[in-house]
């Protein structure tokens, strides 16, 4: 292993341009994916504070002028495509952020930058189909871009009725090329997300060093593989589901349309199908970095390693069986609203393993607070507060109540905007270092950690009240007494904005100091393969297999 | 380790750089958009971006789309033959292609599902109470009222039979090839493409004249949609299989090392296991007590 560390990083690299386009190398892909979601979520996170800036009080604020600025309408026309603008952006916002920041930051970027490193695997399984896993998000990403400025609904641009596209919003809803687009956008993104999954799973299974069984495997490649499973088995359904709006929409099916014999419904048990699996994609490779940052910087192993492997096994599996939770207003039958509250309940059993086994690690540790550790205890905390949530809105007559109001919007922020995404900046700030040699500014990376944390709770807590009270999601406007949270909701937003920009100046300012992190910053507690190699690690790594003991 | 260029000590395949992943990408960019705006174009809609209205050149756009797509598939599994025959391919990476091809037929398996989902949710529930307008349109039953189903115990049964028969033929080309049979493979090998062929040519005529159509009705568009999900997949197997015998008349395959036939045939097996479901429940279950249209 000593060799690897002084191996040559030039060996075999192609260079310019051919070696990022033409890549078959793990870690660039990694990169190529890791710079795109990063892209991807300043145009996400751009859609979401023009909405709260629109949102910060009553009345159209801003969108009748980003209309008029965009498609040149004027006047009560103006006001119009205002609306509807909004409702591409709510769209747009929840459909980039999904299949363009988060799972291109997690799976396409952490993990194929470090699976294959931690399992002791030079590359991954294939490793050119891993390069059109990477290539097909940009064409999608520039379908859904353009879908923004071609017709939809009658005087109305860009998709609207929100990421969950149900009929017959999607189909005579909105007969303009723009959710056709969109379609095809999702069938380009799924296609390369079911390739990345079939990869992932080939190179666990098949490609660990020798002597590293299942029961040995760090976490993080633990919940990559059932990830993989999850895409491999929900996307497929979407699949179907989109394909169906397509011909019901330009080939005379009637899938959907009851006049037709066909059934709305039937989507939405579709699109839920693959949705929900979904949510577990998007934060269980977010569980696996964060058993590691805690075991790291408690500098004791993970409590409970088999315990929290099956616990996400567990939860995605059961995850497959929940679906209907988001549609108890569409007038399932009772005893079908018992068993899916009671399922979907079930899951809180092997969450509350995971958040009691990392309280238990660092129970008795001794504990560092650098910066991926603030991000970590930042995640449990506030993944904690969307898991309770969750409980309470999987109830089928609460969730009469709740339904498509703010406080679901509170509640799958907390778990994604709160949970996942401080999952990718604690990743980012744990392997930053390994992945480019250089050591950030902690002090930088700190700033960047308790804005964020101020901010996004400013942002989303509030919510939480303005759901109770009864305000819906997805319209542009609200009555005046719903003003006063609004406002803190939306400063919330402009914090958490500034907090991107010292993301972004840390990046910067960590490149252009060039500290030399070493190859272990992280002292004796970060016991997995990756801190074995150099920072950054040669171009190919463990040429020669390490052996585990 | 001292030399920097010293032989990795492992049995994986790094693969070379390849420039077919990011053009298969760019055509897919083409074919989406060509397809959106054929789509338009059926409906006298139109598709302007920057100012160009791509609705007027959509066969176009959609063909360059596909023959880039084409390409690269050609080219790219052309590489991945000739790997093959370079060594790279040792037991191990032999054992990712075998994962691979698994779990590929595992994700259209899923995709499959929809289909049944869809054709089930229909044929299951046609008169909910709650469903007022699908009821009034079915009538409460499944095939919907006024619907004339196919026979399943014509055509549809004659086309079971040549892919039951197809996946026997398969199965002896398989075992020609282990024993080192080079003609027995061929023979098997040209008789399965030949029954594809066949199932592929009486599909297209039974859904010429098919009693009902593809729009406005829920039967025709489970129908249609999952059997003509169906008869491509068949096609795509066919092609599968088509490249398998040129590989095998061109001396390709050794009775150790075939897994690209092995990959025809698991996917020749998968494509008959969907149909048996097909028949049983699209073409079987759903015509008891249904009117057969006459002549079928």
């Amino acid at each position: 292993m000593a060799g690897a560390a002084v191996h040559d990083h030039d060996d075999h690299k192609p260079k310019g341009w051919v070696r990022w386009v033409y890549s078959t190398n793990h870690k660039d892909i990694g990169t190529l994916y890791l710079i795109f979601a990063i892209i991807a979520g300043i145009l996400g996170g751009f859609l979401s504070v023009m909405m709260r800036w629109e949102l910060a009080e009553p009345g159209i604020q801003i969108f009748h002028g980003l209309a008029s600025m965009v498609y040149g309408v004027d006047g009560d026309a103006a006001i119009d495509a205002g609306k509807s603008m909004f409702n591409a952006f709510t769209t747009a916002h929840g459909l980039v952020m999904i299949f363009f920041m988060v799972m291109p930051a997690l799976i396409g970027g952490f993990a194929n930058w470090m699976v294959p490193i931690m399992i002791g695997a030079p590359d991954m399984a294939f490793p050119r189909m891993n390069n059109i896993s990477f290539w097909l998000l940009p064409p999608a990403f520039i379908l859904l871009i353009l879908s923004a400025f071609v017709p939809s609904a009658p005087g109305a641009h860009g998709v609207g009725g929100g990421w969950t596209i149900y009929p017959p919003m999607s189909t005579s809803g909105q007969p303009g090329p723009a959710m056709d687009l969109a379609i095809l956008s999702l069938h380009i993104a799924g296609a390369s997300s079911i390739l990345g999954a079939i990869n992932f799973i080939t190179t666990i299974f098949n490609m660990r060093a020798p002597g590293m069984t299942l029961h040995k495997m760090p976490l993080f490649a633990w919940s990559v593989l059932i990830t993989a499973f999850l895409l491999l088995l929900s996307l497929p359904v979407l699949a179907g589901g989109i394909t169906m709006l397509l011909t019901d929409r330009n080939f005379g099916t009637t899938f959907f349309a009851p006049e037709g014999g066909g059934d709305p419904i039937l989507f939405q048990h579709l699109f839920w199908f693959f949705g929900h699996p979904e949510v577990y994609i998007l934060i269980l490779p977010g569980f696996g970095i964060v058993s590691h940052i805690v075991s790291t910087f408690s500098r004791k192993p993970v409590f409970g390693y088999l315990g929290m492997a099956y616990a996400m096994v567990a939860i995605g599996a059961v995850g497959f069986v929940v679906w209907a939770h988001h549609m108890y207003t569409t007038g399932l039958s009772l005893n079908t609203q018992r068993y899916f509250v009671f399922a979907t309940m079930v899951i809180a059993v092997p969450t509350g393993v995971k958040i009691f086994s990392w309280i238990a690690t660092m129970w008795g540790g001794s504990i560092s607070m650098r910066t991926p550790m603030l991000w970590a205890i930042g995640f449990i905390f506030l993944f904690t507060v969307g898991g309770v949530t969750g409980v309470q809105l999987a109830n089928a007559g609460l969730d009469r109540a709740l339904h498509d109001t703010y406080y679901v919007v509170a509640h799958f922020h907390y778990v994604l905007s709160l949970g996942a995404v401080f999952a990718i900046f604690a990743a980012w700030y744990y392997w930053f270092p390994k992945m480019t040699g250089y050591m950030y500014s902690s002090l930088i990376a700190r700033a960047h950690f308790w804005v964020t944390f101020v901010g996004v709770n400013l942002v989303f807590f509030p919510q939480h009240f303005l759901g109770l009270a009864g305000m819906p999601r997805r319209y542009i406007d609200y009555p005046d007494a719903f003003a006063g949270w609004n406002m803190v909701s939306s400063y919330g937003s402009y914090i958490s904005a500034f907090g991107v920009l010292i993301f972004l100046f840390g990046v910067f300012e960590a490149f252009s100091k060039k500290r030399i992190a070493g190859a272990n910053p992280w002292g004796e507690g970060a016991t997995t393969l990756e801190w074995q190699l150099s920072s950054p690690p040669p171009y190919h790594q463990w040429e020669q297999l390490p052996k585990i003991k | 380790m001292a030399d920097a260029h010293a032989k990795p000590q492992h049995d994986y395949h790094i693969i070379a750089p390849s420039p077919w992943p990011a053009l298969a990408s760019l055509g897919a960019l083409i074919l989406a958009i060509g397809g959106v705006a054929w789509m338009q174009a059926l409906k006298g809609g139109s598709l302007n971006l920057f100012g160009l209205d791509f609705a007027s050149a959509n066969f176009w756009i959609f063909a360059i789309g596909m023959v880039i797509i084409l390409y690269v598939m050609y080219a790219w599994w052309s590489d991945t033959i000739k790997e093959g025959k370079e060594g790279h391919h040792t037991p191990v990476v032999s054992l990712h292609l075998r994962y691979g091809m698994i779990m590929f037929i595992a994700s259209e398996v899923m995709f499959f599902v929809a289909w049944f989902w869809a054709f089930f949710d229909a044929s299951l529930f046609p008169g909910e109470v709650q469903q007022v307008a699908r009821a009034e349109f079915t009538g409460g039953v499944w095939p919907p009222k006024g619907i004339e189903v196919l026979d399943p115990w014509h055509l549809p049964l004659y086309n079971t039979v040549i892919l039951l028969l197809s996946g026997t033929t398969v199965t002896w080309a398989h075992h020609a090839l282990l024993h080192g049979d080079r003609k027995g493979l061929i023979n098997g090998l040209a008789l399965t493409v030949g029954l594809g062929v066949l199932f592929s040519f009486v599909q297209a005529y039974e859904y010429m004249h098919a009693p009902f159509t593809f729009h406005d009705s829920i039967y025709g568009a489970t129908f249609f949609m999952s059997t003509g999900f169906h008869g491509f997949h068949v096609i795509v197997g066919t092609i599968f299989l088509l490249v398998c015998l040129f590989r095998a008349m061109g001396g390709d395959f050794s009775p150790r090392h075939h897994f690209g036939f092995e990959a025809a045939a698991w996917y020749w097996h998968f494509v008959d296991v969907v149909w048996l479901f097909l028949f049983a429940s699209i073409y079987v279950w759903a015509s008891f007590g249904a009117t057969i249209a006459e002549g079928h």
